[in-house]
């Protein structure tokens, strides 16, 4: 069996003195949908930024692909096809959305035509706002912005971060067909999301975080029973 | 429209032009990486005197010097400052950031004095000499129109990269979100060592178009930054095409200013052309008051610790042993070490002033000199009268209040350029001409209840007591009411203006006490050195001082004591040490380097001795302090 597109091992991790994951180990089995949810503060959102370089592990050892990538600069792993979408909107506001798409050939290996047009062909609406400034798009257009890295960055793995946050329902549907899609194409991704139904519902498996830990890993249909406890209360 | 006034036209242009050059620069690493450099025209400076090294110290032509400073030189030297000084200082404060700017110019000039003696003269002959053309009578020198052609090319050049390259792109992308950038697989530090890289070989680039014109003189070639500064706030730090008018307006206005403004200004006739030399800051003034209001900061200083105040029963041992220090050392010293320990001590109240100010409330000020300076203009025209230091004191307190009320919507970097132009105008404008004949001032001692104040020893002790008196005093004012406002509305003015706290009266009332007690020290220091120049108060000296403090440890007494210590002694320790060059500036080259060594600390020694006190006290008191800690509870509920 090939190695997991993501595994960290008994990952410890905080900011400053504050320790906020504590023993985390999870494994993204290649080509595969992982989610990843949980209550306000569990830590997910940290676990997404141990995976891409940005918080350094006191503890423990991420592995992409079956290296070990503890100490690999964040640009240097999103070269290397990890790629993250962060909370809120991933785009630069003062860039044009042709000059953001620009951007996303650093870490892709397309050239910027190319992204363009891949770009446009599934977001048409961006095509028609090619030369408008990104940070004057609406809400859902930005979100869109940011998945189209996700597209054409052919990424190793994806790290999605609350990609539904702030978003009308339909959009959200919409961007969860292109995660689908994306999954089709074999592309392996982690998923952080509010909104356990919607995640639940295009993964392939599912861990549950509680207070920095992993309170639970599973199919989705087992975790879908736990998720209610979990954020209900069941840490209180 | 005569030929003359199209002639200072086109002159004024392509002075503006090499001010436009400089000024881009200078916003190009300040878009990307988020500081400005204070040290752009120190930079310029280096690559001015560089270029001179290289083409009349060594005699390569222009054509291989020219390339190998702009495009090899400069750029690994921006790089490097980048590499070394400013990648640390990733999410500093605005504060610390200034610090460790004004420290590398200050460095850069010492080194520069170090390297080529000021003393010797040089020039730096112009890229292409004479020839030109003239058109309707206008003349057009080869080196003018060089300079145009260059501007335009690096103009079109820097656009081509920010809108058509990819790592131009890039350098936009990072203003928004550094994280981001690299989340794209963009290296934000290489991205913004490259601004740095660009704006050094543009600062080395105005700085060798400049000095033919106005001398190869260090001082000069780093002040006229202040220019760029100008410019570049035109451009309100952002815009480049905005701050290539600027500079080019700023231009035009320097060159005509003596020929057709003041001349029709009654009692600005202006032989000496030092008038001139104010209208940049003149220029950088309005527009600082015609900046949009800075929002409130909420707080960034998040979890860290201020050093401990002393009590009332601690500062008045320590002002009891300040008293002590001075008596044992009246009897120790000579007439003329006292004279110098006398300097240490009443620049030590000027600074207690800062201490005040920027340490405590946050407010930082560039200025501190010129307050002292007015104090002692004061004393000067007061004959023997000891009122003279409360004139001072008045007069000062009167300028920061000025100064408060114009630069009240201003803080952190601006209010830094504002007091910066206001020292440096003050420097141009007023002490050059009327400081007193000949820019000296003779001050008489003042004569104080039959006291001997000739004697040095008497005056010694009266000054130790001023700031023994005032430095309990400051600390009283720390740790009351007032006190707190100040230390809130540097922690977050934000904070503050929620809880009613009018923050623009607190600042007005804060600078006014500061420049008061300056102007007071001000008064004993001319009283002290008998005579004063206009250089005693130069804008340099100012920063030297503000850094020595921060050095020190701005938010303590200490920090005071230690500033003044050290700046005081350089020229002392210089002329008693062998082997030291006469022209070695050591107070600048020292400061300089200990600002930007610990400059991101912003307790400073004072905080680190602070430290020392806290885990000594933990040493002597045993353990069992934890059941202690109730009985002090108690105490204090039963006060309250």
């Amino acid at each position: 069996m090939a190695a997991p597109a993501l595994e960290l091992k008994g990952i410890t991790a905080g900011y400053g003195r504050i320790e906020v994951l504590h023993d985390v180990s999870l494994a993204v089995p290649a080509g595969t949908v992982y989610a990843l949810l949980g209550p306000n503060g569990a830590g997910k959102t940290t676990t997404m930024l141990v995976a891409s370089g940005y918080v350094r592990p006191t503890a423990g050892c991420v592995h992409v692909a079956g290296s070990h990538v503890n100490r690999v600069a964040p640009e240097n792993l999103a070269k290397a096809g990890v790629c993250r979408i962060p909370e809120g909107r991933g785009i630069f506001p003062n860039l044009t959305v042709n000059e953001n798409l620009r951007m996303f050939t650093y870490s892709s290996p397309f050239s910027t035509g190319e992204v363009q047009e891949k770009s446009y062909a599934r977001f048409p609406r961006l095509g028609e706002r090619r030369n408008q400034l990104a940070g004057t798009l609406s809400g859902g257009e930005q979100q869109m912005l940011a998945m189209s890295r996700a597209l054409v960055a052919d990424p190793g793995i994806l790290l999605l971060d609350e990609i539904s946050m702030g978003l009308a329902p339909k959009i959200v549907s919409e961007l969860y067909e292109l995660v689908g899609q994306l999954a089709q194409d074999g592309i392996s991704i982690l998923l952080v999301e509010q909104f356990a139904r919607t995640a639940l519902a295009v993964s392939d498996y599912a861990a549950v975080m509680t207070g920095g830990r992993i309170a639970m890993v599973g199919q989705p249909a087992d975790v879908a029973d736990f998720v209610n406890e979990a954020y209900l209360g069941g840490a209180a | 429209m005569t030929v003359e006034f199209i002639q200072l036209l086109v002159v004024g242009l392509v002075t503006g032009c090499v001010y436009a050059l400089s000024a881009t620069g200078l916003v190009v690493t300040y878009t990307t990486s988020g500081i400005f450099n204070f040290a752009h025209g120190a930079i310029g400076m280096l690559g001015a005197f560089t270029y001179w090294q290289l083409t009349v110290g060594w005699g390569w032509p222009a054509w291989v010097a020219l390339p190998a400073v702009l495009l090899v030189l400069a750029p690994l030297f921006g790089g490097a400052v980048e590499r070394v000084l400013v990648r640390p200082l990733h999410g500093a404060s605005v504060d610390v950031t200034l610090v460790i700017t004004l420290g590398l110019l200050l460095f850069l000039l010492g080194a520069a004095n170090y390297i080529w003696d000021p003393a010797t003269s040089r020039v730096l002959p112009e890229l292409f000499k004479g020839g030109g053309t003239s058109i309707a009578g206008v003349n057009l020198s080869r080196q003018q129109i060089l300079i145009v052609v260059m501007a335009i090319v690096v103009a079109l050049a820097l656009r081509t990269l920010f809108s058509k390259t990819r790592i131009g792109i890039a350098m936009r992308g990072v203003v928004d979100d550094p994280d981001l950038c690299a989340m794209s697989g963009a290296s934000p530090a290489r991205i913004q060592q490259l601004s740095w890289a660009i704006g050094a070989a543009l600062a080395s680039l105005a700085g060798i178009l400049i000095a033919p014109k106005v001398g190869l003189s260090s001082l000069q070639l780093t002040l006229l930054v202040i220019n760029g500064y100008a410019a570049a706030l035109f451009g309100r730090l952002k815009s480049l095409p905005r701050t290539a008018v600027g500079g080019i307006l700023l231009g035009i206005l320097v060159e005509m200013y003596p020929v057709y403004i003041s001349p029709h200004v009654p009692g600005f006739s202006d032989t000496a052309g030092e008038l001139t030399k104010a209208v940049p800051m003149i220029f950088l003034g309005v527009l600082l008051l015609f900046l949009p209001s800075a929002r409130l900061r909420t707080s960034t200083a998040a979890g860290r610790i201020a050093p401990t105040v002393p009590g009332l029963r601690q500062s008045l041992v320590g002002g009891v042993a300040l008293v002590v220090v001075a008596v044992v050392l009246t009897g120790l010293l000579s007439s003329d070490n006292l004279g110098i320990a006398t300097s240490v001590v009443v620049l030590a109240i000027a600074l207690l002033s800062l201490v005040l100010l920027t340490g405590y409330s946050g407010q930082t000020s560039l200025c501190v000199l010129t307050f002292v300076g007015l104090g002692a203009w004061a004393m000067g025209h007061s004959g023997h009268s000891v009122l003279g230091l409360l004139w001072g004191a008045l007069l000062a307190g009167a300028a920061g209040a000025l100064v408060a009320l114009a630069t009240a919507r201003l803080r952190g970097l601006y209010l830094a350029l504002a007091t910066f132009a206001f020292a440096k105008g003050m420097d141009e404008a007023f002490f050059y001409f009327h400081l007193g004949s000949g820019q000296q001032l003779e001050i008489k001692r003042f004569q104080l209840l039959g006291l001997d104040t000739q004697s040095p020893s008497t005056f010694f002790l009266l000054c130790a007591l001023v700031l023994a008196v005032a430095s309990v005093g400051v600390l009283a004012v720390r740790r009351g009411r007032w006190g707190r406002q100040l230390t809130a509305l540097n922690d977050s003015p934000a904070a503050c203006a929620t809880l009613g706290v009018n923050t623009t009266i607190t600042k007005v009332v804060v600078f006014t006490a500061a420049a008061a007690m300056a102007g007071f020290a001000g008064g004993l220091y001319g009283s002290s050195r008998g005579i004063v120049t206009n250089n005693d108060f130069a804008v340099l000296g100012s920063l030297a001082l503000l850094l020595a403090v921060r050095v020190g440890g701005i938010n303590t007494i200490t920090g005071a004591i230690f500033g003044a210590l050290t700046i005081t002694m350089f020229p002392e320790i210089q002329k008693h040490v062998h082997g030291l060059p006469d022209k070695l500036q050591l107070a600048y080259l020292l400061t300089g380097l200990a600002a930007v060594s610990v400059g991101r600390d912003p307790d400073g020694l004072g905080g680190q001795f602070s430290k020392l006190g806290h885990y000594l006290r933990g040493l002597r008191t045993p353990p069992q302090s934890a059941s202690g800690a109730p009985d002090f509870e108690e105490a204090r509920l039963v006060h309250s």
